[in-house]
């Protein structure tokens, strides 16, 4: 597609009330490319939590109150594949045979995860300004199965040319946050989590990277909890924090 | 007691078991590597499963056809139809068939559906002697488990567990870590069984409408044994496992064992037309078909539902489920386990039975993304967990609604209220940033294993307004 002079920035819940720093980078990225970022103000969750759950008529409530926040036909950014594939894939599912399903498809086309937005639509450069470092990049399981987008985080990775970009083993195995899982199955998530930190850890990396603020909370979580020594960092920040020059 | 209790104290003895987690790892880690390895054009398996999904919609669109046709054509070969609604019916039946041919002495090949409907167990009770006759099925027989996976049964034993058990079958079996070994004196014991036994039972991978031919698929040649070597042949088979034409299989088996265990094709593939011949030489006098129900039409009803039923049994599902990796197939209590089993059982059970099963998945999509016959997993795992607490009277489970829980569905509401309503959700997520300090060090279970998530002290959308972030 061309380049828009706007996008909608779709923040998730997550990011706004544990990851903002996330959203602002990210805003901060499409904002570099000379792009204006319309924030709507009556956003709030993308009605995954519930959806997941089986409690589909909450999750259709939630959406059907947000359709207005989308009223341009500007592409939709979110900092998070798992929320962009809820919108793209499921809000159409969640709207079969309702009033509103043409509305909701019109807006499931517009969606982008972050990174894919900042490759194929923006083409973004970066300059690497840090240190030499090694990252470990967790891609969510949304991002790869139902985004497809991993290779776009790989992308933008590699133009930073002192970052040492390197995968665990059973990389695409999910790390066991699954939303309302961990609670549920808590034991099993536990076991999940501890399985993807001890291969994280056999990197060798300082940095964990992902796309996803849920398997961050819950990876990062779980090395804070064991000391391993690797902080969780979405994507967003760690592309701002090298990128942006320093200043003298 | 509960389902949810008692699914969720298999899981702790699961988990508890480090050795049968050991082995669960290195068994899917192992697979996983051998079946990508079996498709390493992503575009070429694309094509191949859309082929396989095509021959598997069709059978089950024409199914009440189909199973007419098969019925017909196997009659006309001589392998005598019989139609099962029940695991009971099916259990008598078998017995019936063996009691007319006065056969006490029996021999399995693999078959889940006899396990499904516990035959073993019915037969045993009954006097008769059942000896299964796949490697893996013979050993938890020996140990008196079930099947922990429907491809490789034993597959939460190791090689000296396995030792252990065969040497206290039969003492003259050395205690060995000696794969080899062990096999054949396995080996040298089944051929004895094969060579007494009145009466040979078996699963069927595929039945052929068209030409009236069931095809069996195994590895280890005991399934050509059970069904050519003793006088009798009980074949039993779920009624979706029909398939149109025989030029449907090889679309089918280009893909069950690459997706099963990463071989490129078993070393045995069985087709069944026909008992024994005048002038032939060997093959059983009678071969006898079970066509089971056991709940499958109400599957079938359901247009979504229905392609529950495209399944093959490979298990690639359950070898790339990251759940069933940490507790194995017993943590799920039912004859199929991980993301099948998720799927199937309690369509089959009844969600008020083991609905709880759905709720062992992260949804993560590993089970969709390798489905050789493209059964949208993860969807239909998201459909059962809403029939189990919004399915009404009209649903097509039975049980829907029964999971159903008064406080979860209140905090739902409550969850719906706040965010379908930006400005309480704005102001109720500003009030929970201002008492970030007093969130809890100690969360439940999620604390357990981690820390508890840093809330800000400031929500992005008070960031954004106070920046001049505009609404259009």
């Amino acid at each position: 597609m061309n380049t828009p002079d706007s996008v909608y920035f779709y923040a998730t819940c997550l990011v706004d009330l544990v990851y903002p720093q996330a959203g602002q980078a990210a805003m901060a990225l499409i904002e570099s490319a000379g792009i204006r970022v319309i924030y709507p103000a009556d956003q709030t969750c993308c009605g995954q939590p519930a959806f997941n759950s089986g409690y589909r008529n909450e999750a259709r409530e939630v959406v059907r109150r947000q359709l207005n926040c989308f009223a341009r036909a500007i592409p939709i950014v979110v900092p998070s594949a798992s929320c962009a594939g809820m919108i793209k894939h499921h809000w159409p599912e969640l709207f079969a045979g309702e009033a509103e399903e043409d509305r909701v498809r019109g807006i499931a086309k517009r969606v982008y995860e972050l990174t894919e937005f900042l490759v194929e639509v923006l083409h973004l450069e970066l300059t690497d300004y840090g240190e030499p470092v090694r990252v470990v990049l967790h891609n969510s399981c949304s991002a790869h199965r139902e985004m497809g987008v991993t290779r776009h985080i790989g992308q933008l990775l590699k133009q930073l040319t002192q970052v040492e970009v390197v995968e665990p083993v059973h990389a695409t195995e999910c790390c066991g946050f699954g939303g309302t899982f961990a609670v549920k199955q808590a034991e099993i998530s536990g076991a999940m989590v501890e399985d993807k930190c001890r291969d994280i850890v056999d990197t060798g990396a300082s940095r964990l990277l992902s796309q996803d603020c849920g398997c961050l909370m819950n990876i990062g979580g779980a090395l804070d909890k064991s000391q391993a020594g690797v902080r969780a960092q979405h994507i967003a920040e760690f592309l701002r924090e090298r990128s942006l020059e320093p200043e003298r | 007691m509960n389902q949810s209790v008692e699914f969720h104290a298999r899981i702790r003895r699961a988990l508890d078991n480090a050795q049968g987690r050991h082995n669960f790892r290195s068994a899917m880690d192992g697979f996983r590597d051998k079946r990508a390895a079996q498709f390493p054009d992503e575009h070429c398996l694309c094509e191949q499963r859309a082929l396989a999904r095509t021959v598997r919609g069709n059978a089950l669109r024409r199914l009440p056809d189909l199973l007419e046709q098969l019925e017909q054509n196997l009659e006309r070969n001589g392998i005598r139809v019989h139609w099962a609604e029940t695991p009971e019916e099916a259990n008598h039946k078998v017995q019936e068939l063996l009691q007319a041919q006065g056969a006490t002495r029996v021999v399995k090949g693999k078959s889940m559906v006899t396990e499904e409907i516990g035959l073993n167990h019915h037969l045993e009770q009954n006097g008769f002697e059942v000896l299964e006759s796949d490697l893996g099925e013979f050993i938890i027989q020996l140990a008196g488990e079930a099947p922990s996976h429907i491809v490789v049964p034993a597959v939460h034993k190791n090689r000296h567990e396995i030792a252990a058990l065969l040497h206290r079958y039969d003492p003259d079996i050395p205690l060995t870590d000696d794969v080899d070994r062990l096999t054949q004196e396995a080996r040298r014991i089944l051929r004895e069984k094969f060579e007494q036994a009145d009466a040979g039972i078996s699963g069927v991978n595929f039945a052929v409408a068209e030409t009236g031919t069931l095809c069996l698929v195994e590895n280890e040649g005991n399934g050509r044994m059970c069904t050519t070597v003793p006088p009798l042949h009980i074949a039993i088979t779920g009624i979706e496992k029909v398939v149109e034409k025989l030029s449907d299989v090889p679309h089918l088996l280009r893909l069950l064992p690459r997706s099963a265990t990463g071989q490129p094709i078993t070393t045995y593939f069985n087709m069944i037309s026909a008992p024994r011949r005048p002038g032939e030489r060997d093959g059983p006098e009678s071969v006898h078909l079970i066509l089971l129900d056991n709940g499958r039409s109400r599957i079938h009803a359901d247009e979504t539902f229905r392609q529950t039923l495209q399944c093959i049994r490979c298990g690639a599902c359950i070898n790339h489920c990251p759940v069933y990796v940490q507790v194995g197939g017993h943590a799920y209590g039912t004859t199929y386990p991980g993301p099948i089993g998720c799927v199937l059982e309690p369509q089959r059970l009844g969600i008020d039975q083991i609905g709880t099963l759905a709720s062992a998945c992260t949804l993560c999509g590993a089970c969709g993304e390798v489905c050789p016959v493209g059964i949208p997993l993860p969807k239909l795992i998201n459909r059962i967990r809403a029939e189990s607490v919004q399915g009404g009277a009209d649903s097509p489970v039975r049980g829907a609604g029964t999971l159903r829980r008064g406080p979860e569905a209140l905090l739902w509401k409550l969850w719906a209220g706040i965010h379908a309503r930006p400005m309480l959700y704005r102001l109720t997520t500003r009030l929970i940033a201002r008492m970030s300090g007093l969130l809890p060090n100690r969360l439940g279970p999620w604390t357990r294993y981690r820390t508890a998530p840093r809330l800000a002290t400031s929500t992005l959308h008070e960031w954004a307004k106070r920046q001049g972030y505009q609404d259009e």
